[in-house]
Protein backbone atom coordinates (compact mmCIF):
# COMPACT_ATOMS: atom_id res chain seq x y z
CA UNK A 1 0.00 0.00 0.00
CA UNK A 2 1.08 3.56 -0.63
CA UNK A 3 2.20 5.61 2.35
CA UNK A 4 -0.15 8.35 3.57
CA UNK A 5 0.86 11.82 2.48
CA UNK A 6 -0.89 15.02 1.44
CA UNK A 7 -4.64 15.60 1.21
CA UNK A 8 -4.96 15.70 -2.58
CA UNK A 9 -3.36 12.27 -2.85
CA UNK A 10 -6.07 9.62 -3.30
CA UNK A 11 -6.83 7.26 -0.45
CA UNK A 12 -7.95 3.76 -1.40
CA UNK A 13 -10.07 1.34 0.58
CA UNK A 14 -11.17 -2.27 0.33
CA UNK A 15 -13.90 -3.30 -2.09
CA UNK A 16 -17.12 -4.41 -0.43
CA UNK A 17 -20.46 -5.39 -1.96
CA UNK A 18 -22.83 -2.44 -2.15
CA UNK A 19 -26.63 -2.64 -2.32
CA UNK A 20 -27.88 -2.32 -5.90
CA UNK A 21 -28.86 -4.35 -8.94
CA UNK A 22 -26.07 -3.37 -11.31
CA UNK A 23 -22.38 -3.59 -10.51
CA UNK A 24 -19.60 -2.43 -12.81
CA UNK A 25 -16.05 -3.53 -12.05
CA UNK A 26 -12.94 -2.15 -13.72
CA UNK A 27 -9.69 -3.82 -12.74
CA UNK A 28 -6.23 -4.69 -13.93
CA UNK A 29 -3.71 -7.38 -12.93
CA UNK A 30 -3.80 -8.01 -9.14
CA UNK A 31 -6.99 -5.96 -8.97
CA UNK A 32 -8.72 -9.26 -9.81
CA UNK A 33 -7.81 -10.48 -6.33
CA UNK A 34 -9.76 -7.58 -4.79
CA UNK A 35 -12.81 -8.67 -6.81
CA UNK A 36 -12.34 -12.27 -5.67
CA UNK A 37 -12.11 -11.10 -2.04
CA UNK A 38 -15.31 -9.12 -2.47
CA UNK A 39 -17.01 -12.17 -3.99
CA UNK A 40 -16.39 -14.09 -0.79
CA UNK A 41 -18.51 -11.51 1.09
CA UNK A 42 -21.18 -11.01 -1.60
CA UNK A 43 -24.73 -12.43 -1.68
CA UNK A 44 -25.16 -15.48 -3.95
CA UNK A 45 -26.88 -13.74 -6.88
CA UNK A 46 -24.55 -10.68 -6.75
CA UNK A 47 -22.54 -11.32 -9.94
CA UNK A 48 -25.72 -12.00 -11.97
CA UNK A 49 -25.92 -8.22 -12.32
CA UNK A 50 -22.22 -7.59 -12.72
CA UNK A 51 -20.11 -6.41 -15.63
CA UNK A 52 -16.38 -6.88 -15.24
CA UNK A 53 -13.91 -4.99 -17.43
CA UNK A 54 -10.53 -6.59 -16.78
CA UNK A 55 -7.11 -5.85 -18.20
CA UNK A 56 -4.98 -8.89 -17.30
CA UNK A 57 -1.65 -7.37 -18.29
CA UNK A 58 1.38 -9.17 -19.62
CA UNK A 59 1.28 -12.38 -17.58
CA UNK A 60 -2.44 -12.90 -18.26
CA UNK A 61 -3.18 -14.28 -14.81
CA UNK A 62 -6.49 -14.13 -12.88
CA UNK A 63 -8.90 -14.16 -15.85
CA UNK A 64 -10.06 -17.65 -14.91
CA UNK A 65 -10.73 -16.62 -11.34
CA UNK A 66 -13.04 -13.89 -12.59
CA UNK A 67 -14.75 -16.24 -15.04
CA UNK A 68 -15.52 -18.54 -12.14
CA UNK A 69 -17.61 -15.77 -10.56
CA UNK A 70 -20.01 -16.11 -13.53
CA UNK A 71 -20.59 -12.40 -14.07
CA UNK A 72 -23.30 -11.34 -16.53
CA UNK A 73 -20.53 -9.82 -18.67
CA UNK A 74 -16.78 -10.35 -18.56
CA UNK A 75 -14.55 -8.39 -20.91
CA UNK A 76 -10.82 -8.97 -21.15
CA UNK A 77 -9.00 -5.97 -22.60
CA UNK A 78 -5.51 -5.63 -23.99
CA UNK A 79 -4.98 -2.21 -22.42
CA UNK A 80 -6.93 0.47 -20.61
CA UNK A 81 -7.05 2.49 -23.83
CA UNK A 82 -8.71 -0.39 -25.69
CA UNK A 83 -11.24 -0.85 -22.86
CA UNK A 84 -12.10 2.84 -22.62
CA UNK A 85 -14.75 3.07 -25.39
CA UNK A 86 -16.63 0.18 -23.79
CA UNK A 87 -16.34 1.74 -20.33
CA UNK A 88 -17.59 5.09 -21.59
CA UNK A 89 -20.59 3.50 -23.32
CA UNK A 90 -21.44 1.46 -20.24
CA UNK A 91 -21.31 4.60 -18.06
CA UNK A 92 -23.34 6.63 -20.55
CA UNK A 93 -26.08 3.99 -20.63
CA UNK A 94 -26.04 3.29 -16.91
CA UNK A 95 -29.19 3.59 -14.84
CA UNK A 96 -29.47 5.17 -11.41
CA UNK A 97 -28.16 2.78 -8.84
CA UNK A 98 -25.22 1.43 -10.81
CA UNK A 99 -22.39 0.72 -8.40
CA UNK A 100 -18.84 1.21 -9.56
CA UNK A 101 -15.82 -0.71 -8.23
CA UNK A 102 -12.23 0.01 -9.31
CA UNK A 103 -9.27 -2.16 -8.39
CA UNK A 104 -5.65 -2.46 -9.40
CA UNK A 105 -2.93 0.02 -10.22
CA UNK A 106 -3.28 3.73 -9.48
CA UNK A 107 -3.17 4.52 -13.19
CA UNK A 108 -6.11 2.19 -13.87
CA UNK A 109 -8.15 3.45 -10.91
CA UNK A 110 -7.45 7.06 -11.80
CA UNK A 111 -8.33 6.78 -15.47
CA UNK A 112 -11.50 4.77 -14.84
CA UNK A 113 -12.52 7.34 -12.22
CA UNK A 114 -11.84 10.12 -14.70
CA UNK A 115 -14.30 8.48 -17.14
CA UNK A 116 -16.83 8.08 -14.33
CA UNK A 117 -16.51 11.74 -13.28
CA UNK A 118 -17.09 12.80 -16.87
CA UNK A 119 -20.25 10.68 -16.83
CA UNK A 120 -21.45 12.59 -13.75
CA UNK A 121 -20.71 10.01 -11.04
CA UNK A 122 -19.58 11.47 -7.71
CA UNK A 123 -16.12 10.27 -6.78
CA UNK A 124 -17.07 9.57 -3.17
CA UNK A 125 -19.62 6.96 -4.32
CA UNK A 126 -16.95 4.89 -6.08
CA UNK A 127 -15.33 1.91 -4.33
CA UNK A 128 -11.59 1.61 -4.89
CA UNK A 129 -8.88 -0.81 -3.87
CA UNK A 130 -5.26 -0.39 -4.80
CA UNK A 131 -3.14 -3.44 -5.51
CA UNK A 132 -0.11 -4.25 -7.55
CA UNK A 133 2.32 -1.74 -8.92
CA UNK A 134 2.84 1.72 -7.33
CA UNK A 135 3.76 3.14 -10.75
CA UNK A 136 2.37 6.63 -11.25
CA UNK A 137 0.69 8.43 -14.09
CA UNK A 138 2.31 11.87 -14.23
CA UNK A 139 1.40 15.11 -15.95
CA UNK A 140 4.31 17.39 -16.81
CA UNK A 141 3.21 20.82 -15.58
CA UNK A 142 5.42 22.42 -18.23
CA UNK A 143 4.46 20.72 -21.50
CA UNK A 144 1.20 19.08 -20.20
CA UNK A 145 2.17 15.69 -21.60
CA UNK A 146 1.22 12.58 -19.59
CA UNK A 147 3.91 10.00 -18.85
CA UNK A 148 2.55 6.56 -17.95
CA UNK A 149 3.98 4.06 -15.46
CA UNK A 150 6.50 6.31 -13.78
CA UNK A 151 8.55 4.28 -11.30
CA UNK A 152 11.45 6.62 -10.51
CA UNK A 153 11.99 9.79 -8.50
CA UNK A 154 12.82 12.05 -10.27
CA UNK A 155 11.48 10.99 -13.66
CA UNK A 156 12.05 12.20 -17.19
CA UNK A 157 9.05 13.62 -19.07
CA UNK A 158 8.51 11.37 -22.09
CA UNK A 159 7.38 14.41 -24.12
CA UNK A 160 9.66 17.39 -23.40
CA UNK A 161 12.54 15.56 -21.69
CA UNK A 162 12.71 17.73 -18.54
CA UNK A 163 13.74 15.96 -15.34
CA UNK A 164 10.68 16.14 -13.07
CA UNK A 165 10.04 15.83 -9.36
CA UNK A 166 6.99 13.54 -9.08
CA UNK A 167 4.84 15.24 -6.47
CA UNK A 168 2.11 13.69 -4.32
CA UNK A 169 -0.23 16.44 -5.56
CA UNK A 170 -2.88 14.63 -7.61
CA UNK A 171 -5.67 15.72 -9.95
CA UNK A 172 -8.70 13.45 -10.35
CA UNK A 173 -9.71 15.44 -13.43
CA UNK A 174 -6.40 14.63 -15.14
CA UNK A 175 -5.97 11.26 -13.37
CA UNK A 176 -2.37 12.21 -12.81
CA UNK A 177 0.26 13.25 -10.30
CA UNK A 178 2.04 16.52 -10.95
CA UNK A 179 5.58 16.55 -12.28
CA UNK A 180 7.63 19.74 -11.81
CA UNK A 181 11.15 20.38 -13.08
CA UNK A 182 13.48 19.32 -10.24
CA UNK A 183 16.54 21.28 -11.34
CA UNK A 184 14.96 24.37 -12.89
CA UNK A 185 17.11 26.75 -10.86
CA UNK A 186 20.36 25.10 -11.91
CA UNK A 187 20.12 22.53 -14.69
CA UNK A 188 23.60 21.21 -13.90
CA UNK A 189 22.30 19.77 -10.59
CA UNK A 190 21.32 16.18 -11.41
CA UNK A 191 19.93 14.44 -8.32
CA UNK A 192 20.22 10.65 -8.08
CA UNK A 193 17.37 8.82 -9.81
CA UNK A 194 15.88 6.13 -7.60
CA UNK A 195 13.21 3.55 -8.33
CA UNK A 196 10.64 4.30 -5.63
CA UNK A 197 7.21 3.60 -7.23
CA UNK A 198 7.42 -0.13 -7.87
CA UNK B 1 -6.74 64.02 -12.95
CA UNK B 2 -6.79 60.26 -13.20
CA UNK B 3 -3.97 57.77 -13.07
CA UNK B 4 -0.84 58.12 -15.22
CA UNK B 5 -0.33 54.59 -16.49
CA UNK B 6 3.30 53.52 -16.74
CA UNK B 7 4.78 51.97 -19.87
CA UNK B 8 6.75 49.04 -18.48
CA UNK B 9 7.45 45.34 -18.76
CA UNK B 10 7.31 42.32 -16.45
CA UNK B 11 9.63 40.18 -18.60
CA UNK B 12 12.75 40.42 -20.77
CA UNK B 13 14.11 43.91 -19.92
CA UNK B 14 11.98 44.21 -16.72
CA UNK B 15 11.34 47.95 -16.76
CA UNK B 16 8.69 47.73 -14.00
CA UNK B 17 9.11 50.40 -11.28
CA UNK B 18 6.94 51.91 -8.55
CA UNK B 19 6.55 55.69 -8.40
CA UNK B 20 7.33 57.27 -4.98
CA UNK B 21 3.58 57.52 -4.24
CA UNK B 22 3.15 53.84 -5.05
CA UNK B 23 6.03 52.89 -2.76
CA UNK B 24 4.26 54.63 0.13
CA UNK B 25 0.95 52.86 -0.63
CA UNK B 26 2.56 49.40 -0.98
CA UNK B 27 0.59 46.85 1.10
CA UNK B 28 3.46 45.80 3.38
CA UNK B 29 2.25 42.51 4.88
CA UNK B 30 4.02 42.32 8.25
CA UNK B 31 2.45 44.01 11.26
CA UNK B 32 5.20 42.70 13.59
CA UNK B 33 8.82 41.55 13.34
CA UNK B 34 8.02 37.87 12.71
CA UNK B 35 5.73 35.82 10.50
CA UNK B 36 3.71 32.61 10.85
CA UNK B 37 0.53 31.44 9.13
CA UNK B 38 -2.71 32.65 10.62
CA UNK B 39 -6.31 32.95 9.46
CA UNK B 40 -5.70 36.64 8.98
CA UNK B 41 -9.07 37.38 7.39
CA UNK B 42 -10.85 40.69 7.97
CA UNK B 43 -13.81 42.52 6.42
CA UNK B 44 -12.92 44.01 3.02
CA UNK B 45 -14.01 47.58 3.68
CA UNK B 46 -12.76 50.81 2.15
CA UNK B 47 -9.53 52.09 3.75
CA UNK B 48 -7.66 55.40 3.86
CA UNK B 49 -7.42 57.66 0.81
CA UNK B 50 -4.19 57.04 -1.07
CA UNK B 51 -3.93 53.41 0.15
CA UNK B 52 -4.52 50.28 -1.97
CA UNK B 53 -7.80 49.98 -0.04
CA UNK B 54 -9.17 53.33 -1.17
CA UNK B 55 -11.32 51.29 -3.58
CA UNK B 56 -12.37 47.67 -3.04
CA UNK B 57 -11.09 46.82 -6.53
CA UNK B 58 -7.82 48.72 -6.84
CA UNK B 59 -6.61 50.05 -10.20
CA UNK B 60 -3.11 51.52 -10.18
CA UNK B 61 -0.34 52.91 -12.41
CA UNK B 62 0.59 49.39 -13.56
CA UNK B 63 -2.88 48.60 -14.98
CA UNK B 64 -2.20 48.91 -18.70
CA UNK B 65 1.17 47.14 -18.56
CA UNK B 66 -0.29 44.29 -16.49
CA UNK B 67 -3.11 43.78 -18.97
CA UNK B 68 -0.59 43.68 -21.82
CA UNK B 69 1.46 41.08 -19.95
CA UNK B 70 -1.70 39.00 -19.37
CA UNK B 71 -2.49 39.06 -23.10
CA UNK B 72 1.04 37.77 -23.82
CA UNK B 73 0.66 34.93 -21.31
CA UNK B 74 -2.72 33.90 -22.74
CA UNK B 75 -1.40 33.93 -26.30
CA UNK B 76 1.37 31.55 -25.20
CA UNK B 77 -0.80 29.35 -23.00
CA UNK B 78 -4.62 29.58 -23.24
CA UNK B 79 -4.97 26.98 -20.43
CA UNK B 80 -4.32 29.78 -17.91
CA UNK B 81 -7.96 30.75 -18.32
CA UNK B 82 -10.49 27.94 -17.82
CA UNK B 83 -14.10 27.68 -16.76
CA UNK B 84 -15.95 24.40 -16.20
CA UNK B 85 -19.29 24.29 -18.04
CA UNK B 86 -21.49 25.02 -14.99
CA UNK B 87 -19.61 28.26 -14.18
CA UNK B 88 -20.83 30.61 -16.93
CA UNK B 89 -23.43 32.27 -14.71
CA UNK B 90 -20.75 32.99 -12.11
CA UNK B 91 -18.70 34.54 -14.93
CA UNK B 92 -21.52 37.00 -15.59
CA UNK B 93 -21.69 37.75 -11.87
CA UNK B 94 -17.99 38.55 -11.91
CA UNK B 95 -18.29 40.72 -15.01
CA UNK B 96 -20.95 42.77 -13.26
CA UNK B 97 -18.93 43.11 -10.05
CA UNK B 98 -15.74 44.25 -11.78
CA UNK B 99 -17.46 46.65 -14.16
CA UNK B 100 -19.42 48.20 -11.30
CA UNK B 101 -16.43 48.52 -8.98
CA UNK B 102 -14.04 49.88 -11.60
CA UNK B 103 -16.60 52.40 -12.87
CA UNK B 104 -17.41 53.44 -9.29
CA UNK B 105 -13.79 53.93 -8.22
CA UNK B 106 -12.38 55.39 -11.44
CA UNK B 107 -15.14 57.19 -13.39
CA UNK B 108 -12.57 59.07 -15.45
CA UNK B 109 -11.26 55.75 -16.81
CA UNK B 110 -14.28 53.41 -16.85
CA UNK B 111 -17.98 53.88 -17.62
CA UNK B 112 -20.81 51.35 -17.41
CA UNK B 113 -24.17 52.26 -18.96
CA UNK B 114 -27.08 49.87 -18.41
CA UNK B 115 -30.46 49.75 -20.11
CA UNK B 116 -32.07 46.54 -18.90
CA UNK B 117 -29.95 43.71 -20.30
CA UNK B 118 -28.33 46.00 -22.86
CA UNK B 119 -25.02 47.16 -21.45
CA UNK B 120 -22.30 49.42 -22.76
CA UNK B 121 -18.80 49.24 -21.25
CA UNK B 122 -16.20 51.90 -21.90
CA UNK B 123 -12.61 51.19 -20.81
CA UNK B 124 -10.57 54.25 -21.82
CA UNK B 125 -7.06 53.08 -20.76
CA UNK B 126 -7.38 50.00 -23.01
CA UNK B 127 -9.39 51.75 -25.76
CA UNK B 128 -12.46 49.48 -25.41
CA UNK B 129 -16.05 50.54 -26.06
CA UNK B 130 -18.32 47.48 -26.29
CA UNK B 131 -22.09 47.11 -26.28
CA UNK B 132 -23.48 43.68 -25.38
CA UNK B 133 -26.45 41.86 -23.93
CA UNK B 134 -25.93 40.79 -20.32
CA UNK B 135 -26.35 37.02 -20.12
CA UNK B 136 -25.86 36.39 -23.85
CA UNK B 137 -22.38 34.92 -24.41
CA UNK B 138 -22.62 35.40 -28.18
CA UNK B 139 -22.51 39.21 -27.77
CA UNK B 140 -18.99 39.26 -26.26
CA UNK B 141 -15.66 38.36 -27.91
CA UNK B 142 -14.80 35.99 -24.99
CA UNK B 143 -16.73 34.23 -22.24
CA UNK B 144 -17.81 36.75 -19.57
CA UNK B 145 -15.08 35.79 -17.06
CA UNK B 146 -12.30 35.94 -19.64
CA UNK B 147 -13.65 39.17 -21.13
CA UNK B 148 -13.62 41.13 -17.87
CA UNK B 149 -10.50 39.57 -16.36
CA UNK B 150 -8.51 40.57 -19.43
CA UNK B 151 -9.37 44.07 -18.19
CA UNK B 152 -8.81 43.68 -14.44
CA UNK B 153 -5.57 43.51 -12.48
CA UNK B 154 -4.93 40.36 -10.46
CA UNK B 155 -5.77 36.69 -10.83
CA UNK B 156 -9.32 35.53 -10.29
CA UNK B 157 -10.55 32.17 -9.04
CA UNK B 158 -14.25 31.42 -8.99
CA UNK B 159 -15.20 28.88 -6.36
CA UNK B 160 -18.43 26.90 -6.62
CA UNK B 161 -20.00 26.15 -3.25
CA UNK B 162 -21.56 22.72 -2.76
CA UNK B 163 -21.42 19.81 -0.27
CA UNK B 164 -20.10 22.21 2.38
CA UNK B 165 -16.94 22.80 0.38
CA UNK B 166 -15.55 25.23 -2.20
CA UNK B 167 -14.49 23.95 -5.62
CA UNK B 168 -11.97 25.68 -7.87
CA UNK B 169 -14.14 25.47 -10.98
CA UNK B 170 -13.10 28.54 -12.97
CA UNK B 171 -10.25 30.99 -13.08
CA UNK B 172 -7.98 33.46 -14.85
CA UNK B 173 -4.52 32.82 -13.49
CA UNK B 174 -1.53 34.47 -15.16
CA UNK B 175 0.26 36.20 -12.27
CA UNK B 176 0.37 33.33 -9.84
CA UNK B 177 2.90 32.45 -7.19
CA UNK B 178 3.75 29.02 -8.52
CA UNK B 179 0.46 27.09 -8.66
CA UNK B 180 -1.28 25.70 -11.71
CA UNK B 181 -4.95 26.38 -12.46
CA UNK B 182 -4.85 23.74 -15.18
CA UNK B 183 -3.81 21.15 -12.60
CA UNK B 184 -5.97 22.35 -9.70
CA UNK B 185 -9.21 23.12 -11.54
CA UNK B 186 -12.06 20.97 -10.22
CA UNK B 187 -10.38 20.42 -6.82
CA UNK B 188 -11.95 21.27 -3.49
CA UNK B 189 -10.52 23.70 -0.94
CA UNK B 190 -8.44 21.13 0.93
CA UNK B 191 -7.18 19.43 -2.20
CA UNK B 192 -5.82 22.52 -3.94
CA UNK B 193 -4.15 23.64 -0.70
CA UNK B 194 -2.69 20.16 -0.13
CA UNK B 195 0.94 21.09 -0.92
CA UNK B 196 1.04 23.96 1.63
CA UNK B 197 3.24 22.92 4.59
CA UNK B 198 2.39 23.37 8.30
CA UNK B 199 -0.98 25.06 7.80
CA UNK B 200 -3.10 21.88 7.63
CA UNK B 201 -1.76 20.72 10.99
CA UNK B 202 -2.64 24.09 12.50
CA UNK B 203 -6.26 23.71 11.38
CA UNK B 204 -5.93 26.84 9.25
CA UNK B 205 -7.84 25.49 6.28
CA UNK B 206 -10.73 24.03 8.28
CA UNK B 207 -11.33 27.42 9.91
CA UNK B 208 -10.77 29.36 6.71
CA UNK B 209 -13.27 27.20 4.82
CA UNK B 210 -15.87 27.68 7.54
CA UNK B 211 -15.40 31.42 7.29
CA UNK B 212 -15.48 31.51 3.50
CA UNK B 213 -18.59 29.36 3.04
CA UNK B 214 -20.42 31.84 5.29
CA UNK B 215 -19.49 34.97 3.37
CA UNK B 216 -22.57 37.01 2.56
CA UNK B 217 -23.39 39.08 -0.45
CA UNK B 218 -22.26 42.70 0.00
CA UNK B 219 -19.87 41.75 2.81
CA UNK B 220 -16.56 40.80 1.18
CA UNK B 221 -13.50 39.80 3.21
CA UNK B 222 -9.75 40.01 2.59
CA UNK B 223 -6.34 38.79 3.68
CA UNK B 224 -2.73 39.37 2.68
CA UNK B 225 -0.28 36.70 1.61
CA UNK B 226 3.31 37.13 0.47
CA UNK B 227 6.30 35.56 -1.16
CA UNK B 228 9.38 36.83 -2.98
CA UNK B 229 10.19 36.94 -6.68
CA UNK B 230 13.46 37.51 -8.49
CA UNK B 231 12.97 40.24 -11.10
CA UNK B 232 9.54 41.90 -11.36
CA UNK B 233 8.03 38.92 -13.12
CA UNK B 234 4.27 38.53 -12.90
CA UNK B 235 4.15 35.14 -14.59
CA UNK B 236 5.88 32.95 -12.02
CA UNK B 237 3.76 29.96 -12.99
CA UNK B 238 4.84 26.36 -12.51
CA UNK B 239 4.24 25.99 -16.25
CA UNK B 240 7.21 28.31 -16.87
CA UNK B 241 9.26 27.41 -13.77
CA UNK B 242 12.02 25.96 -15.96
CA UNK B 243 12.30 29.40 -17.59
CA UNK B 244 12.22 31.66 -14.49
CA UNK B 245 13.75 29.26 -11.95
CA UNK B 246 17.33 30.08 -13.04
CA UNK B 247 16.71 33.72 -11.96
CA UNK B 248 16.97 32.54 -8.35
CA UNK B 249 20.60 31.61 -8.91
CA UNK B 250 21.47 35.10 -10.18
CA UNK B 251 21.18 37.00 -6.87
CA UNK B 252 24.48 38.54 -5.71
CA UNK B 253 25.28 41.03 -2.89
CA UNK B 254 25.57 43.70 -5.62
CA UNK B 255 22.17 43.18 -7.27
CA UNK B 256 19.86 42.32 -4.32
CA UNK B 257 18.31 45.78 -4.28
CA UNK B 258 17.38 45.66 -7.95
CA UNK B 259 16.55 41.96 -8.40
CA UNK B 260 14.82 40.77 -5.24
CA UNK B 261 11.15 41.74 -4.98
CA UNK B 262 8.66 41.34 -2.19
CA UNK B 263 5.47 39.99 -3.76
CA UNK B 264 2.28 40.64 -1.82
CA UNK B 265 -1.10 39.23 -2.67
CA UNK B 266 -4.18 41.13 -1.59
CA UNK B 267 -6.71 38.32 -1.63
CA UNK B 268 -10.38 39.20 -1.34
CA UNK B 269 -13.48 37.02 -1.17
CA UNK B 270 -16.88 38.01 -2.53
CA UNK B 271 -20.21 36.19 -2.64
CA UNK B 272 -21.71 36.41 -6.12
CA UNK B 273 -25.44 37.10 -6.29
CA UNK B 274 -26.88 34.81 -9.01
CA UNK B 275 -24.58 31.80 -8.86
CA UNK B 276 -23.92 31.82 -5.08
CA UNK B 277 -20.27 31.20 -6.01
CA UNK B 278 -17.36 32.94 -4.28
CA UNK B 279 -14.95 34.96 -6.36
CA UNK B 280 -11.44 35.14 -5.04
CA UNK B 281 -9.39 37.91 -6.65
CA UNK B 282 -5.65 37.55 -5.95
CA UNK B 283 -4.13 40.94 -6.61
CA UNK B 284 -0.34 40.91 -6.85
CA UNK B 285 1.84 43.87 -5.79
CA UNK B 286 5.59 43.88 -6.45
CA UNK B 287 8.28 46.06 -4.90
CA UNK B 288 12.03 45.77 -5.33
CA UNK B 289 14.28 45.88 -2.28
CA UNK B 290 15.77 49.25 -3.30
CA UNK B 291 12.26 50.74 -3.26
CA UNK B 292 11.13 48.98 -0.10
CA UNK B 293 14.10 50.07 2.01
CA UNK B 294 13.35 53.73 1.32
CA UNK B 295 11.02 53.17 4.31
CA UNK B 296 13.47 52.42 7.20
CA UNK B 297 10.85 50.66 9.33
CA UNK B 298 10.07 48.21 6.52
CA UNK B 299 13.79 47.52 5.98
CA UNK B 300 14.35 46.68 9.67
CA UNK B 301 11.24 44.56 9.91
CA UNK B 302 11.75 42.63 6.68
CA UNK B 303 15.28 41.77 7.80
CA UNK B 304 13.95 40.23 11.03
CA UNK B 305 11.11 38.36 9.30
CA UNK B 306 13.27 36.78 6.59
CA UNK B 307 16.11 35.98 9.01
CA UNK B 308 13.78 34.18 11.46
CA UNK B 309 11.47 32.46 8.96
CA UNK B 310 11.14 28.68 9.62
CA UNK B 311 13.12 26.71 7.03
CA UNK B 312 10.01 24.83 5.81
CA UNK B 313 8.29 28.10 4.97
CA UNK B 314 11.40 29.55 3.34
CA UNK B 315 11.67 26.44 1.23
CA UNK B 316 7.99 26.43 0.24
CA UNK B 317 8.26 30.07 -0.77
CA UNK B 318 11.37 29.29 -2.83
CA UNK B 319 13.72 31.60 -0.88
CA UNK B 320 16.30 29.03 0.17
CA UNK B 321 18.89 29.62 -2.52
CA UNK B 322 19.22 33.40 -2.02
CA UNK B 323 18.07 33.87 1.59
CA UNK B 324 21.58 34.22 3.09
CA UNK B 325 22.52 36.89 0.52
CA UNK B 326 19.28 38.77 1.12
CA UNK B 327 19.51 38.60 4.93
CA UNK B 328 23.12 39.84 4.84
CA UNK B 329 22.12 42.76 2.60
CA UNK B 330 19.11 43.67 4.78
CA UNK B 331 21.11 43.33 8.03
CA UNK B 332 23.11 46.43 7.10
CA UNK B 333 19.87 48.42 7.19
CA UNK B 334 18.80 47.08 10.60
CA UNK B 335 20.33 48.98 13.52
CA UNK B 336 18.33 46.87 15.99
CA UNK B 337 16.07 49.71 17.05
CA UNK B 338 12.39 48.87 17.69
CA UNK B 339 9.75 49.07 14.96
CA UNK B 340 6.39 50.72 15.50
CA UNK B 341 3.32 48.47 15.56
CA UNK B 342 1.18 48.14 12.43
CA UNK B 343 1.86 47.76 8.71
CA UNK B 344 2.45 51.32 7.55
CA UNK B 345 5.75 53.18 7.14
CA UNK B 346 6.73 55.68 9.86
Amino acid sequence: MAAKSIISRPVYGTLSPQPGKHHLFVADAEGALAIADLAAKAPTDFFGGAHIIFIPGRDGKYAEALEALKPAQLYLGHSFASALPRLKQTLANAHMGLRLYLAGTEGLIGQAMQAALEAGIDHTSIQTEHSGSLARRMQCVHCKGITENVTTQPATCSHCGLLLLVRDHYSRRLAAFQGVCINAEDRSEIPPIEEVFR
Amino acid sequence: MGITFRKETFRDDFTFRNSPEHIRRFPFPFHEDSYMYAVNIEPHVVGPKGSVLENLIDVDEHYVAEMQDRALVLAEDPLRCQSLPHMTLAGWDLLELLMEQQALGYPEHFTLIRDGDRWRWINRPLGIDDSFTFGDVSTLPYGPMEYITRQSQGDFCILDQRDGNLWMDAGMVTTQADWSLDFDIGMNFFEWHAPVPLAHEKGIFVRALKFLTNIQQGKPARRLNWTMTINPRLDTSPENYHKWGPDRATVTPENVGEKVHLRVELQSFWRLPRSNAIVFPIRCYLIKMDELVTQPKWARRLHRVIRDLPDELANYKGLTRYRPTLVEWLSKLDDGSPTSPGFGPD
